[in-house]
């Protein structure tokens, strides 16, 4: 090994710093899934009826399907008998309303992650909603929300409070059976946020909810629902962490965003799940679905996704176009190291007339990791005028990892035009070295570069996000080109 | 400042410096000529610490430290600065965010402030005037779709931000127009100083009508074969290099 690689691995041997475990006393479901299990989530959330059929439903479907197993990643067979699929703090009341409520564990937990919960805390106006395992702890600024018509809420309390909506969007982006973990999901979802902007509302500050898993041997099945009414806006950010543990842990989230004639929704995610250890053990399985329906005319949704985390991640954030002049873009990065997988990208699905898409995929592979971009554009007989530009660039910062890109294009109308083009590089010596020349130490000078790559995603990123995430990718590199 | 003594380099196996031995002082203006091949950037890769080199014998002293058991981040914390022959591109990186990046690590080592944006700016314009850059040149990436001559201009923009104690700078007229030799000359005179030392690196004698070195070198087959004054420029101009090997053994220095 030349004295660069060595360097270089030894940058990207880091330590992953939100690891640590939160001792707070818990409800949870003994581990095991059946109907009865089903049914007792839907009565701690205390959900009406219609919600438990529609779980039973989904459930019933599930039993009758397999595990997807087209995916460029490997892991073994996993027992869903032995995890539990609810887990909560203890509430000492019904639930917390504000935060002198909120658990001081659990405050500490979040500000340990950089995530004050308390508003005067607060930079910029970002409101948060904290899952914490199966269950939202606190969610801030929903007053102030309130006044513009905004509902921005667990799901779990969306489901009692605004049932009409729930009812008419759950699932009608994601159907439970769309795919095996989506089926899973709509059988045991236990929380996650629910957003709904009015009509002509543009949201005054981003959203975010930050997703935490804490308890061992628990699954996370988070479930999120936004709508955006006409020409509506919103800014919505997702974090993620979980404790180092050497057994893996499911994360099996289903995402669902609908956005309504010339609305707009931003979602960015910063994925940062513990990826277990440089020879594999622990880590989170990251098996998401995420989907936005373009329904209504020039409606836009951008995905911006930081993926530096997770044993497996296996996730395609994708946009079905079907108004006229609707817009979808995917923005992504990314990042394996040690022995992580990834098989992430995206589908377009052009229907309406005019429609475009950009897909915009940085891979980025260290250590003996596998880095795999999938990614599918579609174009309906009827989406006159559709176009596609895909770019996909690979970075092998090792000679051990892999770099993968499966493209699928389906044209079935002929005013299409796609574009794809795609690049693999190694980290250049002459790269590194130009930039210690000028005095930067080789983490600085991987990080730099690395960033500079990443540049065209990481520029969609609202600001804070942005400068989160750039830290994260020096960091998940810390040990690693060769 | 700089003491080369006796260096051996080889790149597998193939040896390239064959027995180097050279003295700057602080202040002085070394030129450094030789045909292609001769081993010139060689020699400004193994001071700059570049890997891939293997020092089969000798020593390279700089302000009294080992300099070649230092990291190539480490030398040029200390001050050493190569201004590079073929400057790479680093596409998504800013010119000023590695300007910046690279003035901060510098100021680091010396136990100094980080430069915060603003008097950061001040001072890079202030740099660039030097230099003639325009602004916009800032916010490009690093030597991104640059034209050759820009790419020198950026590379001494770069010494003029860092200030470094010794600056090589391999073939930085090479590719230059002749305002823009002007410009670049006029640009590393004002960088002139007691405390700061520059090795350049040249194919051409018009360079050092412009900075007129203390001494010239003449770099062959991995060997300094002769060294002089300026004037030992003007009879390579003329005569080329072939004159130098047909010299006398007892008139190399
Ligand atoms: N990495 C390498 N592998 C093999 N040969 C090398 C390597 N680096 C340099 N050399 C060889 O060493 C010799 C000296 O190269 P060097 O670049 O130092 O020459 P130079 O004096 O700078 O020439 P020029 O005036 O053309 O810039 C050349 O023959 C070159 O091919
Ligand atoms: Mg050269």
């Amino acid at each position: 090994m030349t004295e660069q690689s060595q360097q270089l691995e030894a940058i990207t041997q880091k330590e992953y710093k939100a690891g640590f475990v939160t001792d707070i006393e818990v409800d949870s479901l003994p581990p095991g899934l059946n109907e009865d299990v089903v049914r007792q989530i839907s009565l701690i959330k205390n959900e009406p009826e219609w919600m438990l059929e529609w779980r039973l439903k989904a459930f019933r479907h599930w039993l009758t399907m397999e595990t997807p197993e087209w995916a460029h990643v490997h892991y073994p067979a996993i027992d869903y008998q032995e995890i539990s699929y609810y887990s909560a703090p203890k509430k000492k009341t019904d639930g917390p309303k504000s935060l002198d409520e909120v658990d001081p564990e659990l405050l500490k937990t979040y500000e340990k992650l950089g995530v004050p919960l308390d508003e005067r805390a607060r930079l910029a106006g970002v409101a948060v909603d904290a899952v914490f395992d199966s269950v939202s702890v606190s969610n801030t600024f929903k007053d102030k929300l309130a006044e513009e018509g905004i509902l921005f809420m667990p799901i779990s309390e969306a489901i009692q409070e605004h049932p009409e909506l729930v009812k008419k969007y759950i699932g009608s982006v994601v159907p439970h059976k769309d795919n095996f973990y989506a089926a899973l999901n709509s059988a045991v979802f236990t929380d996650g946020s629910f957003v709904y902007i009015p009509k002509g509302v543009r949201c005054p500050m981003e959203l975010s909810t930050y997703f935490r898993i804490n308890a061992a041997n628990t699954g996370q099945f988070e479930r999120t629902l936004i709508i955006a009414d006409d020409d509506a806006y919103v800014s919505y950010l997702e974090g993620c962490t979980a404790p180092m543990r050497d057994e893996n842990q499911l994360h099996a989230a289903v995402v669902e965003l609908v956005a309504m004639d010339r609305a707009e929704i931003k979602y960015s995610t910063v994925q940062n799940w513990y990826p277990g250890d440089e020879n594999g053990k622990g880590g989170i399985y990251n098996f998401v679905t995420k989907r936005a329906a373009c329904r209504g005319e020039s409606s836009k949704v951008s995905w911006t996704q930081v993926e530096t985390g997770s044993a497996i991640t296996w996730k395609y954030p994708s946009v079905v176009l079907q108004g006229d002049n609707s817009v979808g873009e995917f923005y992504s990065v990314a990042v394996t190291n040690n022995m992580q997988q990834a098989d992430t990208g995206t589908k377009m699905i052009h229907l309406g007339k005019n429609t475009s898409s950009t897909i915009i995929s940085k891979g980025i592979s260290a250590g003996r990791s596998q880095n795999a971009y999938r990614g599918l554009v579609r174009i309906g007989p009827n989406a006159e005028n559709a176009r596609n530009y895909t770019e996909c660039d690979s970075l092998l910062m090792s000679d051990t990892c892999g770099a993968h890109t499966f493209p699928y294009i389906e044209v079935k109308n002929p005013t299409a035009k796609v574009e794809h083009e795609a690049s693999t590089s190694k980290i250049s010596e002459d790269q590194l070295f130009y930039c210690k020349q000028r005095g930067l130490d080789a983490e600085d000078a991987v990080s730099m570069i690395v960033n500079g790559f990443c540049k065209q995603v990481i520029r969609e990123l609202p600001m804070e996000f942005a400068v989160e995430a750039q830290n994260l990718l020096g960091l998940s590199l810390e040990g690693s080109v060769g | 400042m700089l003491t080369i003594k006796n260096l051996h380099a080889s790149v597998d196996g193939k040896e390239i410096l064959r027995g180097i031995d050279l003295t700057v002082n602080p202040g002085e203006i070394h030129a450094i000529m030789g045909p292609n091949g001769a081993g010139k950037s060689t020699l400004s890769n193994v001071l700059a610490g570049r890997e891939g080199y293997e020092i089969t014998q000798g020593e390279v002293i700089y302000k009294g430290e080992n300099l070649l058991e230092l990291e190539p981040e480490e030398r040029a914390q200390r001050g050493v600065f190569l201004a590079f022959q073929y400057p790479v591109e680093i596409p998504g990186v800013s010119n000023v965010y590695l300007l910046k990046a690279a003035l901060n690590a510098v100021r680091k080592y010396q136990g100094l402030e980080e430069v915060d944006a603003m008097d950061f700016l001040t001072l890079v314009r202030e740099k660039m005037k030097l230099v003639k850059m325009n602004e916009e040149f800032l916010h490009r990436n690093v030597n991104e779709g640059f034209s050759g001559g820009e790419k020198k201009r950026n590379e001494i923009l770069q010494m003029a931000v860092l200030e470094p104690a010794l600056a090589i700078l391999d073939e930085t007229d090479s590719g230059l127009d002749i305002d823009a030799l002007r410009t670049v000359s006029e640009g590393v005179n004002a960088l002139r100083a007691e405390d700061r030392s520059i090795v350049m690196i040249t194919h051409y004698q018009r360079l050092l009508d412009h900075i007129v070195p203390d001494f010239v070198h003449v770099l062959s087959e991995g060997r300094i074969v002769k060294s002089g004054d300026k004037e030992l420029a003007k009879e390579l101009e003329k005569s080329g290099y072939s004159w130098i090997h047909d010299a006398p053994e007892g008139e190399t220095a």
